[in-house]
């Protein structure tokens, strides 16, 4: 039996989902969920094989919610939006259903999917989540989602002090601490706003507006004070770029 | 028209370069007539500064009032007139001041030709001023008119791309085919609600006003439509004074605000959403507010008004020329959209 979730905030789009689903006795519907906390949930509980997921939901969108899986299922888009399909792919989607559509073309997307599902999805390397930028939801410029423990939490943009490089993560410090998130730092530096934060060093990146003094670090060297009193590096070609910023 | 690009701010300056060189001008002609060179010096100085005040201040009501251009005629009268005074008064402050015997038997004899001298330059600038600050002024309501053209025409696209939102009637068009499986009947009744509600969102504009009824009854459509997309999750409730049903509205003003409202909503809550609109009048003010629920930890980014609602508030300009006509608040958990519209007559 392949197990499936259904994620979309409106019931009778799940329904419609469902209805097309009849024709394949052999998936089941698992779970049905009206946001992504949800969907976070019951994809750790269910471990799907296959998800259908709306884009725009309440809290975060679709596209956040995988970011915070451990395993991505395959994944089914199905929404109204069709200026998030290069995204979808980029996401490695199977197929990306725009609403309404209809019973061929769902059956399209599964046909799609069960070629898919025999060849496991690879794990998504960090060099090809460095290149996904493409399409971002406006979202994505705006917050950061991240996962710590069972809690979710959304970090609005101007709330993050600093990034730092982490192995395969960034750790994203904020006043009430720091979240881990896998991504890279070249991703943040097109996403986030560029008179906003300077990449000032290999691994870190900051928020101008933080950055209270710059003291002369060993030779050549500098370092950023924050107003939280947290030293961060700069490198050689870091510190020219945080000047410029800073109107210096 | 060479003329036209004589700007209003060289019209001073055309006047002093102009009075120096008839100065010049009369200067050397009684000098030709024999009088000293003072006594020229005088005459001239006199007669055109005196014409120069008097340009001036003919300009200056040239540019604030124009006879229409059939009465173009009456601008010759007033320079005759004009002109005529000025003669008389440089006739008595010259043989008051110059006691040059071969001036003054000069004088009574030069007069009319300086009436006629006058009257031309008079004339002539009178014309030019005439021509300047029409074409400023003609200038000036083309760049209105377009301005404001264009702007209704970007606030009619702007209504036409964002409240036929695309995605709502995507949506809503899903919603029907899911509906069509088990419940044909509430299909039917949602087919019907978005036609109605599309029909009245294309109606032409030659109503620019409608009663809050009118208004109220397109929102109803809408917010049937969301709630049966939204389910369990969203709930209206419309609170409004029976007065104020005939108050007037500019037309779909309202929809967009509570679109916003439910959208904000909706995605930034997971619970239950209650989206509240209250409608009052007091003497010639309509006020309508609408409040949905947020969460005030993570909808920063949203910068408190959200999209939707700059159209509105530039719609509400544009109409009453007033920019406090919208306004935001949040109290809470509960973000409230206020609207006032003011009532004439």
């Amino acid at each position: 039996m392949i197990k499936t979730i259904i994620i979309d905030d409106e019931p009778l789009a799940r329904d419609m989902v469902k209805e097309y689903l009849k024709a394949y006795p052999f998936i089941s519907v698992v779970d049905e969920c009206g946001d992504g906390f949800q969907g976070v949930k019951a994809i750790a509980e269910h471990q799907p094989d296959l998800i259908f997921l709306d884009v725009q939901m309440p809290k975060i969108n679709g596209f956040e919610m995988l970011e915070l899986l451990n395993t991505q299922p395959g994944v089914i888009f199905t929404t109204a939006f069709d200026e998030y399909a290069i995204k979808a792919f980029e996401a490695h989607a199977i197929d990306y259903l725009l609403k309404p559509f209809s019973r061929e073309r769902f059956d399209k997307a599964v046909q799609k999917w069960k070629q898919h599902h025999s060849a496991t999805i690879p794990n998504r390397g960090l060099k090809e989540m460095e290149e996904e930028t493409t399409a971002l939801t406006p979202e994505q410029h705006s917050r950061v989602v991240v996962k710590t423990g069972n809690n979710i939490r959304i970090i609005p943009m101007h709330e993050i002090l600093y990034l730092q490089a982490d192995d395969d993560y960034v750790k994203i410090h904020t006043k009430e601490g720091a979240y881990l998130k896998k991504k890279t730092i070249a991703y943040f530096e097109k996403v986030m706003d560029q008179n906003q934060f300077v990449r000032v060093h290999r691994s870190y990146m900051v928020q101008v507006g933080q950055v209270t003094r710059i003291e002369p670090y060993e030779k050549e060297g500098h370092l950023a004070i924050l107003k939280s009193g947290e030293k961060i590096p700069i490198s050689k070609t870091g510190y020219p770029k945080l000047k410029a910023i800073l109107g210096l | 028209m060479t003329s036209a690009r004589i700007t209003s701010r060289n019209l001073l300056l055309i006047n002093i370069a102009l009075s120096a060189v008839f100065i010049i001008i009369q200067t050397a002609i009684l000098m030709w007539l024999d009088i000293s060179l003072r006594t020229s010096l005088i005459d001239s100085g006199v007669c055109y500064v005196l014409l120069s005040v008097i340009c001036y201040n003919l300009g200056n009501i040239l540019r604030y009032y124009r006879p229409g251009k059939s009465r173009f005629i009456y601008v010759f009268i007033w320079d005759l007139a004009i002109s005529g005074v000025w003669l008389l008064a440089i006739n008595w402050i010259l043989s008051s001041i110059i006691t040059e015997p071969g001036y003054l038997s000069l004088l009574p004899k030069s007069l009319p030709i300086r009436l006629f001298v006058a009257f031309l330059i008079t004339g002539w600038f009178a014309m030019i001023s005439w021509v300047i600050y029409s074409n400023e002024e003609q200038q000036l309501n083309e760049k209105r008119k377009q301005e404001a053209e264009k702007l209704t025409r970007e606030a009619e696209l702007f209504k036409l791309r964002k409240q036929l939102h695309p995605h709502f009637l995507f949506n809503s068009l899903n919603s029907i085919s899911a509906l069509t499986i088990a419940r044909p009947e509430e299909a039917r009744l949602m087919v019907q609600n978005l036609s109605d509600f599309l029909r009245g969102t294309l109606k032409n504009e030659e109503e620019l006003q409608v009663t809050l009824e009118e208004e109220l009854r397109l929102l109803q459509l809408y917010l049937d439509i969301e709630k049966v997309r939204f389910g369990h999750r969203l709930d209206t409730v419309v609170a409004k004074d029976e007065t104020c049903l005939t108050a007037k509205i500019p037309q779909l003003l309202l929809q967009p605000i509570v679109e916003n409202a439910i959208k904000f909503g909706l995605y930034d809550t997971t619970e239950k959403v209650l989206i509240k609109i209250t409608a009052k009048k007091d003497d010639h003010l309509l006020t309508i507010s609408v409040q949905n629920p947020f969460d005030p930890a993570t909808s920063s980014s949203q910068k408190g008004t959200g999209f939707g609602l700059t159209s509105i508030y530039r719609r509400l300009y544009l109409l009453y020329g007033r920019n406090d006509l919208l306004e935001t608040k949040a109290e809470g958990t509960l973000f409230i959209t206020t609207v006032k519209i003011p009532q004439l007559g």
